[in-house]
């Protein structure tokens, strides 16, 4: 698949001269996203007037860039996209930040309780992610690939249709949430990541992000039968999708509690010493929890190597988003924790490709975490028994049309790369592989009543009371 | 043996377990700068440096959380509550998500974790901080429970829910921390989880008593002996799973039991233990079973009304004289 790492920068340069010069330290802040945004030396960065104007460099990483050229002794240089306490040096309690190492007494602040002549001003930057922006061959898609995304999508949402069939004829049981309509944000990521070494974790409408993890959909349909050849061999569900293999650690249904688990991955990365990473998926509706505060702070002081990715998917069960939030412009959230911080179109996959790839390989491979926000539109209620009458009249026809399988069809046929009876054919194996999937899960076993004590704890002859 | 404090015991553990497995860290509030807020981890940021020491802000859910996300990860990480007080609002993470990922991923993910900290009433701190949770926690299927009450058991235990594939909440006490006795110096010193320690040997009647209880019922034990009873003392040490082997055994013996726990009494280890041996041993049993818990209130602040509230070896002696129909 397209693992391409160099990603062309989508706002290609407000600064492309390329300096020659001895190069930026290799452990300068954000210095691969500065080399991106055309700045190769020190000598050069020093001339930036101003540095949120350089593509790619949000007011949090000027402040970061600042501070680093300010302990260099070079504090003249321009571009301040704040003042006042915003610039003091931050210190993290992990060791690759030297800061506390730095005094022998220990800890020290180092934030003035000089309060500066004000007002304080900052001048804040989110970078974008339009659809139709993007094209294959920039993100390094060859033809076949492309038709795989598709491929992908397309299974996502038979696979879902065929999910609201089967619960209908009581073939599935419990909640079940379908992804229909947000296929381009799970296939445009996971074609973003080196799967199998960087992980992701996502919340209870995990179905589609497991299947474009290259999950089995026999595995994943026999799962919501309750069979025991189930993912989770009939004892996680609809919603607790897993497969260790493919670090796909989890579909979780407390909403929100699974974003200080994202930070704890990424953590054990980052601890271990790989260059993995973790994306961290969750809806709009999670970002009320505390949990998401607490796992971007906690992200942002040990500096791990995660992207949080909000799937704004516009309804939190049935509360708009705009009813919902002080601030509904989601991505923004991010900015309180110094994230550089994104807002992609999620109805388009090079869009979230494009968005995804720049946050993994720019951020967060550079132990920058940070924030995206993906806008999307599920177009089933919340759960299978949810008829969705909160939407406004007309508003789901006008969200259909903007199709994401649509748009990547008319894309494909558009662009050449294949013809109608080529999608078509796409189209049918995809359905052909879901009716696989059904009749398996039809055949299987349910799980045998032993296996109710089975993995509740490694010890196997752990004495469970009757 | 050396004579070691509570606190340096479970360092010891700690520090021997860091050695030994460098997938090990410790984070939790004021661990590595400060040395811990009762100086259960002092001088481990030296040893192993920040990478394995990590201070945390004041965020339970969020640094429970990121052990138990490091612990599917491959890590073994050891989750410092400055008390037990203070997990409840982590509570999800400790309940909802660190013991269920093995059974809900059926098998594909463990959680090695240990959340450790003190649990329980420590002098006049008020209702909010002085919650026993040992009955809470043992209410969740996936998570062990343990309670030492001398600090051998609390370096040899502590040792064995590091090295525990599943999660363990290990519950300790600030009144015991500063408690010195012998602890084994043997190498690679572990007690297994779910075994009873019989601290006492004794004819008459069967007290068990876990972590500060158990100190309650030794004294209690002295007090009844000079009144010509003795007294079998068991220290349980695992909440969960419970040796109800041990106690059993030791009730068919005597054919009495008195139970302290210092924790509220509606659906307590108590209670538990309660149920169990009349399921099991209720033809041996000579007398009611009688318990000795705090009330069915909050905790309360003043010198008096905390007296009350605690168990004691008074009302312990008290209970035993009446399931020996002594009084």
């Amino acid at each position: 698949m397209a693992a391409d790492t160099s990603a062309p920068d989508p706002d290609s340069g407000s600064n492309g001269s390329l300096h020659e010069g001895p190069g930026l330290p290799d452990d300068f802040p954000h210095a691969a996203r500065l080399e991106q945004a055309g700045v190769t030396s020190l000598e050069h960065l020093r001339e930036v007037e101003s540095l949120e104007e350089l593509t790619g460099i949000g007011p949090a990483y000027a402040n970061d860039i600042e501070r680093a050229l300010e302990e260099l002794g070079e504090s003249e240089g321009g571009g301040t996209t704040s003042t006042g306490e915003t610039t003091e040096k931050r210190s993290s309690p992990l060791s690759s930040n030297g800061a506390s190492e730095d005094s022998a007494e220990g800890p020290a602040t180092h934030q003035s309780i000089d309060i500066p002549e004000g007002p304080i001003k900052e001048t804040l930057s989110f970078e974008t992610y339009p659809a139709d922006r993007y094209k294959h061959d920039e993100l390094g898609f060859e033809a076949d690939e492309v038709l795989d995304l598709l491929s992908n999508m397309l299974l996502q949402r038979r696979f879902e249709n065929r999910c609201r069939q089967m619960y209908q004829r009581q073939k599935i049981s419990g909640f079940l949430h379908l992804y229909i309509g947000q296929e381009a944000v799970s296939t445009g990521s996971v074609n973003a990541i080196n799967l199998g070494d960087d992980s992701i974790i996502t919340a209870y409408r995990d179905h589609g992000m497991g299947l474009a993890m290259g999950m089995d959909p026999e595995a994943c349909m026999a799962e919501l039968f309750g069979k025991a050849t189930g993912c989770s061999k009939g004892k996680g569900g609809s919603m607790h999708f897993f497969d260790a293999e493919r670090k796909m650690m989890g579909g979780h249904a407390i909403v929100g509690a699974h974003l200080p688990l994202g930070a704890g991955i990424a953590f054990a990365e980052k601890f271990k010493g790989t260059d993995n990473v973790c994306l961290c998926f969750f809806g709009d509706g999670a970002m009320h929890q505390g949990a998401f505060r607490e796992a971007c702070n906690l992200a942002g002081i040990y500096e791990l190597p995660i992207v949080f990715v909000c799937e704004n998917n516009q309804y939190a069960m049935g509360t708009a988003v705009d009813r919902a939030f002080s601030k509904p412009d989601l991505y923004k959230h991010g900015y309180n924790f110094d994230f550089p911080c994104s807002l992609a179109s999620g109805m388009d996959v090079f869009s979230v490709n494009q968005a995804v790839r720049d946050h993994v390989e720019t951020y967060a491979r550079q132990d920058q975490p940070s924030m995206l926000e993906v806008r999307t539109y599920r177009y089933q209620g919340h759960s299978i028994t949810d008829p969705a009458e909160y939407r406004a009249e007309g508003e789901l026809d006008q969200r259909q049309s903007e199709d994401a399988i649509n748009r990547l069809q008319d894309y494909i046929l558009t662009h050449d790369l294949a013809t109608e009876a080529d999608i078509e054919e796409i189209d049918e194996e995809a359905k052909q592989r879901v009716k696989n999937a059904i009749d398996a899960a039809n055949d299987a076993p349910f799980p045998d009543e032993s296996a109710l004590y089975d993995d509740v704890y490694t010890q196997e002859d752990y004495p469970f009371i009757a | 043996m050396a004579t070691l404090q509570f606190r340096e015991a479970l360092r010891e553990a700690m520090t021997e377990e860091m050695e030994r497995d460098d997938d090990i860290f410790l984070i939790g509030e004021e661990v590595a700068e400060y040395d811990g807020a009762y100086k259960v981890s002092k001088g481990m940021l030296d040893q192993f440096g920040h990478d394995r020491v990590i201070d945390s802000p004041i965020s339970e859910l969020g640094f429970a959380g990121l052990g138990i996300g490091a612990a599917m990860n491959g890590l073994r990480p050891i989750v410092e509550f400055m008390t037990f007080n203070f997990s409840f609002v982590a509570f999800d993470q400790v309940i909802n998500n660190a013991p269920n990922m093995r059974y809900m991923s059926g098998g594909q993910f463990e959680v090695p974790i240990v959340f450790r900290g003190p649990n329980g009433a420590a002098g006049q701190l008020g209702a909010t901080h002085s919650n026993s949770t040992e009955a809470l926690y043992s209410n969740f299927p996936g998570l062990k429970v343990v309670s030492p009450s001398i600090p051998d058991d609390g370096k040899g235990l502590l040792k064995t829910a590091i090295r525990d594939d599943d999660p363990v909440v290990f519950l300790e006490s600030e009144l015991m921390y500063g408690l010195k006795d012998e602890v084994s110096e043997a190498d690679d010193y572990t007690i297994p989880i779910g075994e009873a320690r019989v601290a006492r040997e004794g004819e008459d009647v069967t007290i068990v008593a876990h972590s500060k209880s158990y100190h309650i019922a030794m004294d209690a034990a002295e007090q009844l002996e000079a009144k010509g009873y003795e007294a079998e003392v068991i220290d349980p040490r695992t909440i969960k799973p419970l040796d109800m082997e041990t106690i059993v055994e030791s009730v068919v013996k005597t054919n009495r039991l008195v139970v302290i726990d210092e924790s509220n009494p509606f659906a307590s280890v108590a209670s538990e233990v309660t149920h169990q041996v009349q399921d099991r041993a209720f033809d041996y049993l000579d007398a009611p079973i009688l318990r000795v818990t705090a009330p069915d209130t909050p905790a309360p602040y003043a010198p008096n009304l905390m007296d009350a509230y605690m168990p004691g070896a008074d009302e312990t002696v008290d209970k035993c004289l009446r399931v020996l129909y002594a009084q």
